[in-house]
């Protein structure tokens, strides 16, 4: 088997696939938005309840994609559920450093934990898009949820 | 090069060498290329045509009287008969050079429909066209308060001529389809299709992008009003193609670019004289070398014979078919009993893009997507499919490489 198959496709990639965290609507979110990849026709729908502190108390997420943006999305979840606003936005600069190939996560430290593993897809121009897709939605709604709360 | 006497036995072998590009490796594997529907390669000839232009006569075309023009214009000009040839025109003038079909269709929309269409006239196209014979339509059809409909397909994605024979009215003044779907394969009967536009008292329009390259094509025979191709996808350089066009209606048709080559004379004083046709389609400096490799394509492609490409084709096609039946979950779109050598498909609870990556690891080019079609993927009611689209030099041991690539897909991702 080829070793970019084995570095993209690993176990954890696939599993999330399979059985994606925190796959569903939300009918009490403060806020939502929603991703699109029109090359590939990939569909999300993001939701997202914060509190007074700024804190992300719930995300979910609804849609269709491909294995890599389905996981990707399914992982973000559960990594940004309990962080700050601010905390889950420096790992979305890094997840995007790391899969455009900006941000070498063996020299430098970072947050990304298990995130690391979508290290993958800088070699695949193709399909950064795909892992990426989740978090400019959640990038987006935080903005948005920003500007409700700065108003 | 190919001899046209081989027959019997087509000799892909031999073919093959003549396309550098098919002994290229993709990582540790050999090229498989079957994304032939978007972009097809090019044989040595062609390329070598572009050189030699640069090297020994280039130069600009119908300006100089100095020996490069000259040849450069005799070389330009010479393609255009062999384009009519190759596609059964009457008249060497009713060819038109373009950027590709795109440019070609956005032409007539633009110069014959925007002249003789007027409000709450119709055209239609069908469900399964290219993003290229829409566009154009729905820009001019809010230009003028145009009505578009839309011919159905059938599951097998064959067009439904009974409904396209209820559609057709003493509204309808343009009837635009392809001849060869590029998302299904299906081919289209473009000649009851255009016989019925006319005794509707409309004028066809078809798209061949996808048909010129496989198979022998006479638009005397179609009797169609408008044919149109890119020659990227028959064997030759990207951003050039071709308007046919029946002479009685492009001599009627007003430009629809402006500049040098397209008129007789220009004078603030006495105005400005068109020039005729063809080229007063022809604005500016054109793709000159283009043009003369697609002439080079065309060679290519008379001296294997569409014929046998055709025949050839059909083969990959049905061991293709017949291979992939095995691979569980797997359902072609578009199984029109009259098929080109495209075979789409979808993958039970797999994406399209996880296919197409996997498949590239095993050096297999497919295409993944919309196809710009994506009214197709409405009508089945898929985000995407992944394609492979054969050609001519491909062969049945890069097919079974497919399928077991596609096994792999299945293991990793099933
Ligand atoms: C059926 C069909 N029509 C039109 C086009 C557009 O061709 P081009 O992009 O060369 O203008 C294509 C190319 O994908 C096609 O497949």
């Amino acid at each position: 088997m080829d070793p970019r198959m084995k570095q993209l496709y690993q176990e954890l990639i696939i599993d999330h696939n399979k059985s994606p965290r925190n796959f569903r609507e939300m009918d009490d979110s403060d806020y939502e938005s929603k991703g699109h990849n029109p090359l590939c026709g990939d569909k999300l729908q993001l939701y997202v309840k914060i509190d007074s502190e700024n804190i992300i108390t719930d995300v979910s997420f609804t849609g269709d994609g491909c294995a890599i943006s389905k996981a990707s999305a399914s992982m973000m979840t559960t990594a940004v559920k309990g962080k700050t606003i601010a905390e889950a936005r420096t790992l979305f600069h890094q997840f995007h450093d790391m899969s455009t190939g900006k941000l070498d996560i063996a020299e430098h430290p970072h947050q990304l934990g298990k995130l690391a593993i979508f290290a993958g897809v800088r070699d695949l121009p193709a399909r950064v898009k795909c892992a990426t897709l989740a978090w400019h939605t959640l990038d987006a709604a935080l903005k948005g949820k920003e500007i409700i709360t700065t108003e | 090069m190919f001899a046209s006497e081989q027959k019997v036995h087509f000799d892909v072998d031999r073919i093959r060498k003549d396309f550098p590009i098919l002994s290229r490796r993709i990582g540790d594997n050999p090229l498989v290329y079957l994304d032939n529907a978007a972009s097809s390669q090019m044989p040595t000839v062609v390329m070598d045509a572009f050189g030699e232009y640069h090297r020994n006569y280039h130069s600009n075309v119908h300006r100089g009287v100095h020996t490069l023009s000259q040849e450069a214009t005799d070389a330009f000009e010479k393609v255009r008969q062999k384009v009519q040839k190759f596609i059964g025109a009457k008249e060497e003038r009713e060819i038109i050079y373009t950027s590709g079909a795109t440019d070609s269709i956005n032409l007539i929309a633009q110069s014959y429909g925007k002249t003789f269409l007027k409000e709450g006239d119709e055209i239609l196209i069908s469900n399964m066209e290219h993003h290229a014979n829409i566009v154009p339509w729905d820009i001019l059809s809010k230009q003028l308060n145009l009505n578009i409909l839309v011919i159905p397909i059938t599951d097998e994605g064959e067009l439904d001529l009974n409904a396209y024979k209820n559609l057709l009215s003493e509204r309808t003044k343009i009837v635009a389809v392809n001849h060869v779907s590029n998302a299904l394969g299906t081919i289209n009967p473009v000649k009851e299709i255009t016989q019925l536009a006319h005794e509707a008292g409309a004028v066809t329009v078809i798209d061949g992008a996808q048909s010129v390259p496989h198979m022998n094509v006479n638009v005397s025979d179609i009797d169609c009003d408008f044919y149109v191709f890119s020659a990227h996808k028959m064997l030759g350089p990207t951003g050039t193609g071709i308007l046919f066009g029946k002479a009685e209606h492009l001599e009627e048709m007003p430009p629809y670019r402006g500049g040098g080559d397209m008129i007789l004379s220009v004078s603030f004083e006495t105005g400005i004289t068109y020039n005729d046709l063809p080229y007063k389609f022809e604005a500016g400096t054109p793709g000159i070398a283009q043009v003369i490799m697609l002439g080079k394509a065309i060679e290519y492609l008379d001296a294997v014979g569409r014929d046998n490409i055709l025949a050839y084709e059909n083969e990959l096609l049905s061991y293709a078919t017949q291979r992939v039946a095995e691979i569980e979950g797997l359902k072609i779109i578009g199984t029109a009993s009259n098929k080109a050598s495209v075979l789409s498909f979808i993958l039970e609870g797999i994406h399209p893009h996880d296919i197409g990556t996997i498949l590239d690891f095993h050096g297999v080019a497919v295409r993944s997507g919309h196809h710009c079609a994506q009214p197709v993927m409405e009508r089945f009611n898929v985000p995407a499919t992944t394609r492979a689209s054969f050609a001519f030099y491909n062969t049945k041991s890069e097919i079974d490489t497919l399928i077991n690539a596609l096994h792999e897909v299945k293991e990793v991702l099933g």
